[in-house]
């Protein structure tokens, strides 16, 4: 098949690529919190879109207390500053949903083995009522008296709406690549999520804690014998998936720069779906499906008409599972080597 | 937490003692007590007892969507609580039933609905086993990511197919047909008879003349007629369910649910019974929405058939009592009815289900009312536990 | 003495074939060129020392694995390419060692799934309710009822799997494979967890079932229990063959006795 044809010209397809690779980014840093919960606990964690959905309203606000409500347009470079405060305040609240999550919504049912799909029905009860938590700010505001106190950040009666921030980070063309004007943004994200994943991968591998992990992951009876505390690699794994969530809150603000109370939802199912497809339970297949959904549904949008880019993420899974059900790296987190 | 647990126990079993109590009856009695709820419920648009009746007018058309919510909870109840595969994307094959109804009855073709219904329930089973065929090979966790998939597919389809009717949706569907005189407007309503309806002043009913449903309409007036057809299918559905259930498929949904492989061993073809249970299930969520596209309104839209519904679903299937028929279907009611009955509260329902359901989950993973076979189970553990550690802990182990 | 005992078992025909089957698993080689027969109306015991490839044996006997190569003849038929349920539908059925009963299902209806193997009615018999349905319902349930009889479960037809005492459990997995109606029932150690009189039982059960018509298998650790019950015992260590023959004959084989020496004791402590 000739590929320029398909995409009208090879420049069309390089920069397809560039910005697939951009967001596949970011689903791979959200797949590592499913992929994560999965390994260790054989769950579904349906609410990790919602921890990703907090970090995203921790980045807007951080701007909005740092530099007010005034809409600016600035470089990378002004930006910086306010955006590392907002890095670290996005990973520390996604990280607090996220253990809240796990305290009040798995906990319970971990303990008493709960079948699984009950633990998935609890997840999708967290997930309704953290989006609409968010959704109904303005509301718990109000019963306080602090709507209008706080109207910068609760938003009295759209609460619901789109909420942007403030600062819209400009992006600065640094290169080409076939047509597409790689970015300063662009670079920063894919490096920042590579770093990210890298860290967490030699965690994982290294430290003594990371082995607990493993162990749980492998046999959760054997490794409570030898003096593992599963209750607690359960919450550092949990986290884990918050911290990462927050950072890609980060990157995925830095990108589009308005988010909402449902934007967790569909980036959720992406981020998933890029964790089977490299193999759930795997760290580095998290990678792996992220990047390679994020180039394959730009691909498809540019094949098909972007309306279709969600269509093509699901049938792309579809297919994987039936060819390989497994995922692409089917080895599991407990079988990953020490 | 305990108190919690306790508060909701009466609840499953004064469920079992009215079935116990039905089960031990003369058949007459139970035929009779049979007709008399069935009678009740039909009655029930008309009856309009107060508490349960919803503030507004159009107590019928709510009816019609709890009635609806029902028929697709006992469809979704064959999948997730008889064959126990994790379906996510049920709404798909709510749409798929309404969209192929749509396309018959009014975009593409002018079927009438009682030939389109059949088609309908075909054209979603074969959708179901198209999906099916290849998914239930994979793993059960994965069963719920792709079929959330497909779920999305069908919905981001109808919105951009323009042989669809795209984001505009499908408009004037006819109603299912009339019987007895055709009305003539502005006079003549039409209908064999008007059956007047009931007014409640406190507790003292009487009967409200000025607006009677007509037998047997399908208009843009008055929702109570669907609602007695949809309730008919219902019925029917339900006696199905319960002859197919106890036979040998049942049997065969069960024993793959509570162990795959040692099912096989047995020599249960699984995967056929798999197939079969998610083409059933899809069939019926078909009917569904068969209904719900030529019901009052006669509109469909990708805008109704969000992926939120199939959490809806699957949440009804849960909080009912999954595997159990009478507790799917109460919570596939309960899903429709409360927002409606509570819509003063209207913005924070979401929120109160969400919380709800993960309360439910924790406290009392089986459902409001479980199967028997569950609440038996427990009983006798609960039992063991006791003797054993001198006092009952919150919850024993689960099988 | 029922006719069937007293014929020679050598002379009767053989119903299971394994045919030189070797399996590996990466570099491990669990079964090195396995072959032995079981002949029609016999009570084979297959034992061997913990780690033998006895269970390993005993899946691909089943279908549960595949044969790296070799091959397992059901009455003349190569299994391997067969899917597990048809194996059974040909005439094969197994108990677990770990027991694997429905559990949310009732006693009956764990032996009706096994009665419903050969039950040709479908979905629309289901929802019409066909005399045919009717007929084979009732023939099964017949049927259901009197093999938990034969086997000996005292709970009711109504309780539920897993609230059946331990030997009860153990004897409802032997009425729902008798319910297939196989050729030939694998038992995976059945007496696991019995106390003496439990075995005892257990033997007599054997013999019945043989008696009814069925040859078995007998996967087991307890020696007393084999050499009581089987006519022929296959003797397996790491993963080949060692010996074949009689239990007197067994009993005498110096190289068995070799490969049980000192671990007799540990297996009838556990």
């Amino acid at each position: 098949m000739d590929l320029g044809a398909l995409f009208g010209s090879f420049d069309n397809f390089a920069s397809f690529t560039v910005g697939g690779l951009v967001f596949g980014a970011i689903y791979a840093l959200i797949a590592l919190g499913y992929t994560m919960v999965y390994g260790v606990l054989q769950l579904i964690n349906f609410a990790h879109s919602e921890v990703f959905m907090f970090g995203t309203f921790a980045v807007a606000w951080i701007f909005v207390l740092l530099h007010g409500t005034s809409d600016v347009s600035w470089s990378l470079g002004k930006a910086l500053p306010i955006l590392l405060v907002a890095f670290v305040a996005a990973m520390i609240v996604s990280a607090l949903v996220a253990l809240l999550l796990e305290r009040v919504a798995y906990r319970p049912l971990i303990q008493k083995n709960a079948p699984k799909l009950i633990a998935l029905i609890s997840a999708i009860g967290a997930s309704f009522a953290l989006s609409e938590a968010m959704g109904l700010r303005d509301r718990f505001a109000g019963w306080f008296g602090l709507d209008h106190k706080l109207s910068n950040y609760v938003s009295p009666g759209a609460a619901r709406d789109v909420y942007s921030n403030p600062v819209s980070i400009q992006p600065h063309k640094l290169f080409e690549i076939g047509g597409y004007a790689v970015s300063d943004v662009d670079i920063v994200i894919i490096v920042a999520a590579l770093l990210m994943m890298f860290a967490l991968d030699q965690f994982v591998r290294r430290t003594r804690f990371g082995r607990g992990i493993r162990a749980v992951a492998q046999d959760p009876e054997s490794a409570s014998l030898m003096g593992v505390n599963s209750t607690r690699v359960v919450q550092v794994t949990f986290l884990i998936g918050g911290l990462m969530a927050g950072a890609a809150a980060t990157l995925y603000m830095m990108k589009i720069g308005s988010t909402r109370q449902n934007a967790g939802f569909i980036l959720g199912v992406k981020a998933f779906t890029a964790a089977v497809m490299g193999g759930i339970g795997n760290l580095r297949g998290a990678l792996l499906g992220g990047l390679l959904l994020g180039i394959m549904e730009n691909w498809g949008a540019a094949v098909f008409g972007s309306e279709w880019r969600d269509v093509v993420a699901f049938v792309l899974l579809v297919l994987i599972l039936l060819v390989r059900p497994s995922g692409l790296l089917g080895e599991a987190l407990g079988k990953a080597r020490a | 937490m305990t108190s919690f647990r306790s508060a909701l126990a009466p609840i499953g079993n004064g469920w079992n003692e009215i079935t116990d109590w039905f089960g031990r009856q003369p058949r007459a009695v139970r035929i009779l007590a049979g007709a008399v709820v069935v009678l009740f419920f039909y009655s029930l648009p008309l009856l309009r007892p107060p508490l349960l009746t919803t503030n507004q007018i159009d107590f019928g058309g709510v009816m019609f969507q709890v009635a609806a919510f029902a028929l697709v909870a006992l469809g979704l109840n064959i999948v997730i609580g008889y064959a126990g595969l994790l379906d996510l994307g049920y709404v798909g094959f709510y749409a798929t039933g309404a969209y192929t109804t749509g396309v018959l009855t009014s975009h593409h073709g002018s079927w009438p609905f009682f030939l389109a219904l059949p088609v309908a329930i075909v054209v979603t089973m074969i959708t179901g086993v198209i999906l099916g065929a290849p998914t239930l090979r994979v793993r059960g966790d994965y069963l719920a990511i792709v079929t959330l998939g497909f779920g999305e597919i069908i919905r981001i389809c109808v919105k951009n197919i323009e042989w669809l009717g795209a984001s505009a949706g499908i408009k004037d569907i006819p109603h299912p047909n009339s019987i007895g005189p055709a009305p003539k407007p502005p006079f003549d309503p039409g209908g064999l008879f008007e059956i007047p309806r009931v007014v409640w002043n406190g507790v003292v009913p009487s009967l409200d003349r000025e607006h009677p449903t007509h037998f047997l309409i399908f208009g843009a007036t008055d929702a109570t007629p669907y609602y007695w057809l949809l309730l008919t299918a219902l019925i029917l559905v339900v006696i199905g369910d319960r002859l197919v259930k106890a036979s040998k498929v049942g049997r065969a949904w069960e024993a793959t649910r509570e162990d795959e492989d040692a099912a096989e061993l047995m020599g249960v073809h699984t995967f056929k019974y798999k197939l079969m249970a998610f083409a059933l299930g899809a069939g019926i969520g078909g009917l569904s929405g068969s209904f719900y596209a030529s019901g009052q309104g006669g509109y469909i839209s990708p805008d109704s058939f969000p992926l939120l519904l199939s959490m809806l679903f699957v949440a009804a299937v849960i909080v009912g009592g999954s595997g159990n028929r009478w507790g799917a279907m109460a919570g596939g009611a309960l899903v429709a009815y409360l927002p409606e009955r509570f819509r003063e509260f209207a913005d924070y329902r979401l929120l109160v289900f969400g919380l709800a359901l993960t309360t439910l989950a924790v406290f009392r993973p089986e459902g409001l009312l479980p199967p028997r076979r569950t609440r038996r189970a427990k009983a006798v553990l609960a039992e063991i536990d006791a003797l054993e550690e001198g006092d009952v802990e919150e919850e024993g182990t689960h099988v | 003495m029922s006719e069937v005992q007293q014929t020679q078992p050598a002379t009767r025909k053989s119903l299971l074939e394994v045919d030189d089957v070797t399996i590996r698993f990466g570099g491990l080689t669990a079964l090195d060129s396995v072959s032995f027969d079981i002949r029609e109306g016999e009570i084979l015991g297959l034992i061997g020392p913990n780690g033998a490839g006895k269970t390993t044996c005993f899946n691909v006997m089943t279908g549960v694995y595949q044969a790296t190569s070799g091959q397992v003849r059901l009455d003349g038929e190569p299994i391997a390419k067969m899917k597990r349920h048809q194996i059974t539908k040909l005439g094969m059925a197994r108990t677990f060692q770990n027991i694997r009963l429905f559990k949310t299902m009732t006693v009956l209806e764990n032996v009706m799934v096994g009665a419903d193997v050969h039950s040709k009615v479908g979905f629309f018999d289901a929802l019409f309710r066909t005399p045919r349905h009717r007929r084979t319902e009732g023939a099964s349930l017949v049927r259901a009822k009197e093999l938990l009889r034969i086997v000996g479960v005292t709970a009711g037809y109504d309780e539920l799997a897993a609230n059946l005492s331990y030997g009860d459990q153990r004897r409802l997995e032997i009425a729902r494979a008798m319910a297939t109606g196989p050729k030939l029932l694998c038992l995976d150690e059945p007496a696991a967890g019995f106390n003496p009189a439990e075995k005892r039982r257990l033997m007599e059960l054997i013999r019945r079932v043989r008696d009814e018509g069925y040859t078995v298998l007998l996967i087991e650790h307890d020696m007393r229990l084999v050499m009581g019950v089987t006519d022929r015992i296959v003797v397996l260590e790491f993963g080949r063959k060692i010996a074949e023959g009689t239990p007197e004959e067994i009993q005498n084989n110096p190289a068995v006795i070799a490969a049980y020496l000192g671990v007799e004791e540990d297996e009838d402590a556990s």
